[in-house]
């Protein structure tokens, strides 16, 4: 597989793979929009820059962003199995954006947003600390763990939401859907990109902080900061992804570890990588959602979450 | 030992508690500039508390540890890591990074990431120091656990540090890969003029390879001493409570203590 690295024409092959998925993205849909509408017809014109573009768009940011953070999430916990949906960051997102409409009921999407991440952080910080504390290192039990965390919020969540009669909000944030995404309702979105920035300058201090505690303060690093920033960094990006679009389960899962498996873990090389294959599965997974009961929508986080629990069960057997 | 030159490394009252207990009681001492030091005693005698404490992994509740004059917490992060180097026993590592990579990442304290020339070359000697050159490629999930060790070892070559700290190195290695971590680090100290400090646990690779030996007993040093002194059938039995015979031969102590 080392030709894939720095090979020019596998490059060329992937950019190409890229901009014909989202050339289909763009174009498919029950409202029929073709390239040359674009020139002629002002209606299709208009329909294609409020809804098209931002469903694309949006679609690329969060398939990158969240496979990025899952790779985040997995060095600070030193765990594989550790992502968004197995920490309990998803469904904190959910809670910080049930909090939002319960006391602002008219609160803005920014501000359901800040909810979100304040929710995300304070939960995985818990999580990791919760992490470092218990010094059994078993694989699996730590996902686990998470799994059982998240359920508790979702529970939670599900209890003050029945109270306050948002039940059917909330099972909507449950299964991420790119529908509903529209021009003036998305933007949030665009968070991932400053993250994503950050997180490519501190990349080589993440995996660094992966090798573990005592590794980075050898090299003179400040740990504590390191983490911090890492989960500061993957809050803004579940929670402005799960703002617009709801929550992608095994996205931030599968995709580093199959990067992982091909080309290894060192960050700066990989993250672009990740970003791609994170890109273009769930610009794959999206269309796949519209075309197999065209003209209905199936969402997308259900075809992530079939594709994504089988291969889930593939790595658990293939990594020890 | 000549008192020409003060050690680099002192450490003076120094205490620590887990909880309750305490683990270090005020402890004293300093470690031998360009020289291999080990830290023995039985388990739960404080040797890898210590080792942490005064590499900068953990605070201490009492007491001072001082660096070349200067109080260790002072230092910045990146100015000690240049000095002082510590490898803890490496705890369930599956990262997927080449040897080269691993070794790369000890030249971060000068590189900030950006690797020079020069980094290149101390990496590709510290590489040849440990003799990886055909596994500078290998993921280091792939490696054996004696090569893998090699190649954090590596790393903290690479690192180039005065002085370089490790926690029970030998641990779960086979005695071919033990005796050559053990030779590469008598090399580090003799060609390279480091000051190597290990936990160990095996005696015989102490009385093997260091120059001295610090013995910990119940959280307080009871012997800091030239290995040859602390090799002794009363030195150890004292420290470990049963009984050692030693054996010499061509100059060379071996203890038995396996069924006295």
């Amino acid at each position: 597989m080392s030709f894939l690295k720095n090979s020019f024409v596998a490059w060329a092959c992937a950019l190409i793979i890229l901009l014909v998925l989202i050339w289909f993205s763009l174009f498919t849909g029950v409202k029929d929009v073709r390239f040359w509408d674009l020139f002629g017809d002002g209606d299709k014109l208009v329909f294609f820059v409020v809804s098209r573009i931002p469903r694309t768009l949006a679609l690329i940011l969060v398939g990158s962003g969240v496979s990025i953070a899952g790779f985040v999430l997995q060095q600070l916990s030193q765990n594989r199995f550790v992502s968004p949906t197995t920490s309990g960051a998803l469904e904190a997102a959910k809670m910080g954006i049930l909090t939002a409409l319960i006391f602002i009921p008219n609160s803005s999407l920014f501000v359901r947003m800040l909810f979100a991440l304040g929710f995300t952080f304070l939960t995985s910080f818990l999580f990791i600390f919760f992490v470092h504390k218990v010094k059994l290192r078993s694989t699996v039990f730590i996902p686990l763990i998470g799994l059982m965390f998240g359920s508790i919020l979702s529970a939670v969540s599900t209890f003050f939401a029945y109270k306050h009669g948002i039940v059917q909000n909330t099972q909507e944030w449950l299964l991420g859907d790119f529908s509903s995404v529209m021009q003036g309702q998305y933007e949030a979105v665009f968070l991932v990109l400053p993250a994503v920035a950050i997180i490519y300058l501190y990349a080589d201090k993440i995996t660094i902080a992966g090798m573990g505690e005592s590794f980075a303060k050898s090299l003179g690093l400040s740990y504590e900061a390191i983490v911090y920033l890492g989960l500061f960094v993957v809050s803004m990006v579940v929670s402005s992804s799960v703002v617009t679009v709801g929550a992608i389960p095994f996205l931030g899962l599968i995709v580093p570890n199959v990067v992982s498996m091909i080309v290894g873990d060192n960050f700066r090389r990989t993250l672009p990588l990740i970003a791609y294959v994170g890109a273009v599965f769930l610009l794959i997974c999206d269309l796949m959602g519209r075309l197999i009961v065209y003209p209905y929508e199936v969402p997308i986080g259900m075809i992530v979450g079939v594709i994504g629990s089988v291969v889930f069960l593939v790595l658990i057997l293939k990594r020890k | 030992m000549d008192n020409t030159e003060k050690n680099k490394l002192e450490f003076e009252t120094i205490a620590k508690y887990y909880g309750k207990k305490e683990v270090l009681k005020d402890v004293s001492g300093s470690i031998a500039n360009r020289k291999i030091t080990s830290l023995i005693g039985p388990n739960g005698a404080g040797k890898s508390t210590l080792l942490s404490i005064i590499s900068r992994l953990i605070k201490q509740d009492g007491g001072t540890v001082s660096f070349l004059d200067k109080e260790l917490s002072t230092y910045k992060g990146t100015d000690l890591a240049k000095k002082l180097s510590i490898l803890k026993q490496s705890n369930h590592l599956d990262l997927k990074l080449t040897v080269r990579d691993l070794v790369s990442f000890g030249r971060f304290p000068y590189s900030k990431g950006k690797l020079s020339a020069f980094d290149e070359q101390k990496i590709d000697e510290a590489i040849a120091f440990s003799d990886l050159m055909n596994l500078q490629n290998t993921y280091i999930d792939e490696l054996s656990g004696g090569q893998r060790q090699r190649a954090f070892i590596s790393m903290i070559i690479a690192q180039d540090t005065d002085f370089i700290l490790l926690d029970e190195p030998l641990n779960n290695l086979d005695m071919k890969h033990a005796v050559h971590v053990m030779k590469t680090l008598r090399r580090l100290v003799d060609e390279l003029g480091k000051t190597v400090v290990i936990v160990i646990h095996e005696i015989n690779f102490a009385a093997q390879y260091s120059d001295r030996i610090v013995a910990l007993k119940d959280g307080n040093i009871c012997y800091d001493d030239e290995t040859a002194k602390v090799i002794d059938p009363v030195v150890l039995k004292d420290i470990f409570d049963i009984e050692f015979d030693i054996i010499e031969r061509n100059d060379k102590k071996i203890c038995n203590y396996f069924n006295l």
